[in-house]
């Protein structure tokens, strides 16, 4: 043991450490193989044939209106991007801020037709906060900062308002001008 | 006008803090002492200047001048005093500023340390640490300044994003910061060696008492922020791998191989070059966890605000910082001469491969918080690294590590005997071995991994008991087989011993916390008053619903009242959601019963029309120990923190061998 000479003290630590390192690479290939969650936009679903079964991230605004509850905590609502709209089915408690005509994120698993089985809507944590995902889906669409674009379902929006708005008392959905609107923290 | 004043201290900090650069470098041109005296007087000055500039922004806070942006924005007169403070740092310019009194703190500390850090490297260091400050708080002044005033004033404030009104989140950043900018030290200590072209022992033990604070610190602050996003954001998880948790987690990783690589170095003279990179690095990561959650390429509840100068400006001081040390890196550390040769099984060995392995879970961390960003600038692809990558890579090259510590400390220095450290720690596996099989058997059907974690976080345990017993028992000739003289020797190990096999402990408590989770269940339902939920072990009942006012929020408040299976009452959870006026925002607030270190879990969905509620329950075995264990590792460093070792000066190179070779086995 005495004899262990510089030369070979190197080469064994050299060896250790490229074998750690190999594997912290083997690990982090392997994992980025099955694991990456890609975002995509409802026109983005509907343009592109993504096969049924894939993990995804949606990203849009919850269209007005649509928001229904089902049996139990259950719930169906549409995201839409003013281009395409794919229905989402979720079971569980919404984030304290979900509100119809905002921008929500959600993970799940993309069904038959285009429907889309929710297993997580993200939180957001301001409600002036717009996910940067859906604000830049929205700019490629071209609809950002159309706040008028929701004149249209804003009769539905007022007979849904019933359903959500005794969450809290004063639920007041911020026009939806506002939540198209750039983030203006400043 | 108190106002004007902080905004001026703060410019006073600015020059102050350019003296505090220039100062040593004229001090080796001139080889006059009393220049260098000159930096630590400068050091000080800064800190009080920034400590006054932070006690006007809260003065401005607590007196609810909403003549100040940064107070309209973040503050209301309802708002209770205790978030009226915090709120100094609940925003960007506030916490900026709170980063740069905490720099200058430790610069001031240094200034002060006159026992334990040599004069030179002393200067050397202030000075890189003065740069640090002049950059940062330039960066606070032309980007960021809290002191802008509006006109007209408002009446009345915005108030401070619910979420962060909560006590943990008051103290979360103040500890977080602690951490990371303890770091800056260690950084200005390897850049003032590598300027010097010199390190040794005295080095690392000047250094080793600042990388322990921090790393206490930043232990703290992280586990502080996981328990704030388990109960206030009702999501029941500890750790979402989210990008604002791995900037955090990633200096610590650094910071934990940092601290002990400097042990290796302090008492064998060796891995100096990698000690220096080390520094470097974790100090690096600080800043990029800076950027990542400051600079608004993130949007979470960190970033306050996004605005693109800000990021263009944390860019460039993260490229000044990390570009020009491992500049000065490449250049320098050919200079540094490698001492303490080592057998690869030896107690330095075994702090190599830790290394190796926290700096490789580490490397995982980084790609996997930073690639998605890259990916979405090349490409434009989104795609989201989840907990599924960080548990595919993060947790293989935990596991390794975890099994080596405890054999690294029964390893000797310079040459190991692996036989006899594993006899040694047979006890430790068989005892492992037996509460791995015992659990199995006990939850037999359940998850499997959850056991074998449990299996090794006994294992954790039992280790570093061991490794105080081994050391008590003494070795060789002062081997002793009587009781009496090993409670004895083990009261007087020295505290850093203590403090060793403490934070491993702990970290044995935090492993079989996390593999408890595997047993975890939750539940989801509809309920009317008078219904119930079955979770786990424990039936719950929602007795009613109730509205509740506070001070600057109303709240719809559900009574649950959990019982076990057989009916016994065990008490009742209150949870709520709060509606606050001032933001048009509702938070919920979860509701926890603890049992032992258990807890049940319960947060309430929407309120509906006919007065059910939406309620998600879940049943959390042992999971208090997660954030216990990290506190008791905490404790552990601060216990090592206390060693007599870390407050003397620092002795002459010959002096320093000596002790590590004397009476007291070495750590």
């Amino acid at each position: 043991m005495v004899a262990v000479t510089r030369k070979k003290r190197r080469l064994i630590l050299i060896t250790v450490c490229g074998s750690v390192l190999a594997l912290a690479v083997g690990l982090i290939l392997f994992a980025m193989s099955g694991s990456i969650v890609f975002f995509r936009s409802p026109s983005e679903i509907e343009a592109q044939a993504i096969p049924v079964g894939t993990r995804l991230r949606l990203g849009g605004l919850v269209q007005d209106g649509s928001l229904k509850r089902g049996p139990g905590q259950t719930v169906n609502f549409a995201v839409t991007d003013h281009g395409a709209t794919i229905a989402v089915q979720y079971t569980g408690l919404l984030p304290d801020l979900f509100r119809e005509g905002q921008g929500v994120v959600t993970e799940g698993v993309l069904e038959p037709g285009n429907h889309f089985k929710a297993d997580t809507v993200l939180a957001k944590h301001d409600e002036s906060y717009m996910p940067r995902e859906v604000a830049d889906a929205l700019k490629k669409q071209g609809r950002w900062q159309e706040g008028g674009a929701q004149g249209a379902p804003a009769l539905a929006s007022a007979k849904a308002a019933p359903v959500k708005a005794d969450s809290s008392s004063a639920d007041a959905t911020p026009a939806a001008g506002g939540a198209l609107g750039p983030r203006s923290e400043r | 006008m108190i106002v004007e004043t902080g905004h001026f201290a703060l410019a006073l900090a600015l020059a102050l803090s350019l003296v505090q650069m220039v100062m040593p470098v004229w001090a080796a041109r001139s080889s006059d002492p009393a220049l260098r005296q000159t930096t630590s007087q400068a050091a000080l000055g800064a800190f009080a200047c920034v400590l006054f500039a932070f006690a006007a922004l809260t003065w401005a806070h607590v007196s609810s001048d909403f003549s100040v942006q940064n107070v309209v924005e973040n503050s209301h007169t309802q708002k209770p005093l205790i978030y009226k403070i915090s709120g100094v740092w609940g925003n960007h310019e506030g916490s900026m500023l709170l980063w740069v009194l905490i720099l200058t703190l430790f610069g001031a500390c240094v200034a002060g340390a006159r026992n334990s850090v040599p004069p030179r490297l002393r200067a050397n260091t202030l000075g890189v640490q003065g740069l640090i400050t002049f950059v940062f708080v330039l960066f606070i002044i032309t980007t960021s300044n809290p002191f802008t005033r509006v006109v007209p004033a408002p009446l009345e404030g915005r108030d401070l994003n619910p979420l962060l009104q909560d006590p943990g989140l008051a103290i979360h950043p103040p500890l977080l910061y602690l951490g990371y900018v303890g770091f800056s030290i260690t950084f200005a200590f390897a850049a003032a060696a590598l300027i010097e072209g010199r390190i040794d022992a005295v080095w690392a033990r000047a250094v080793r008492p600042w990388t322990l604070a921090a790393w206490v610190f930043l232990t703290l602050g992280i586990a502080m922020g996981s328990y704030w996003a388990y109960y206030e954001l009702g999501w029941g998880g500890w750790w979402f791998w989210d990008p604002v948790e791995n900037a955090s987690l990633m200096p610590w990783i650094a910071g934990t191989a940092l601290l002990h690589s400097t042990v290796v170095m302090e008492k064998r003279d060796a891995l100096k070059v990698w000690t220096v990179l080390l520094a470097i690095l974790s100090f690096s990561l600080s800043l990029v966890g800076t950027f990542i959650v400051r600079s608004g390429v993130l949007t979470s509840v960190h970033s306050f605000a996004t605005d693109p100068t800000r990021g263009v400006f944390i860019l460039a001081i993260l490229v000044l910082f990390i570009g020009g040390s491992l500049t000065l890196f490449a250049w320098r550390a050919p200079l540094l001469r490698q001492g303490g040769l080592f057998a690869p099984i030896s107690r330095e060995g075994s702090l190599v491969l830790n290394n190796l392995f926290l700096v490789a879970a580490c490397a995982t961390v980084f790609v996997g918080t930073l690639y998605p960003l890259l990916l979405e600038m090349l490409t434009g692809d989104k795609i989201t690294v989840g907990p599924p990558f960080f548990n595919a890579t993060f947790v293989p090259l935990a596991i390794p590590l975890l099994l080596i510590v405890p054999f690294g400390q029964t390893l000797a220095w310079k040459r190991g005997d692996m036989l006899a450290a594993s006899q040694r720690l047979f006890v430790a596996l068989g005892v492992a071995l037996v509460v791995g099989l015992a659990v199995l058997a006990m939850t037999w059907g359940g998850p499997m991994m959850a056991p074998v974690g449990v299996g090794l976080g006994a294992y954790l345990l039992i280790g570093s008991a061991l490794e105080i017993v081994s050391r008590a028992r003494g070795y060789g000739v002062r081997r002793t087989r009587s009781l009496g003289v090993i409670a004895q020797r083990a009261v007087g190990l020295p505290r850093s011993a203590w403090g060793t096999a403490l934070a491993h402990a702990g970290v044995g408590v935090v492993v079989i916390g996390i593999a408890a989770q595997g047993w975890a269940s939750e539940g989801l339902a509809s309920l009317n008053p008078g219904q119930s939920l079955t979770v786990g072990p424990y039936v719950a009942t929602l007795d009613r619903v109730a509205p509740k006012k506070g001070p600057n929020y109303e709240e719809a408040g559900a009574f649950v009242t959990i019982r076990d299976r057989d009916g016994h009452a065990i008490g009742e959870v209150e949870t709520g959601r709060r509606f606050y006026p001032s933001r048009q925002m509702t938070v919920t607030e979860s509701g926890l019963l603890t049992r032992g270190f258990s807890q049940v879990y319960a947060s309430l969905g929407e309120v509906g029309k006919d007065g059910s509620i939406g309620l998600r329950l879940y049943y959390k075995p042992l999971v208090l120990l997660i954030w216990l264990g990290a506190v008791v590792m905490a404790l552990g460093g601060a216990l090592s923190l206390t060693d007599r070792r870390m407050r003397v000066g620092a002795p002459a190179k010959a002096k320093g061998r000596a002790v590590a070779r004397g009476a007291v086995p070495a750590e």
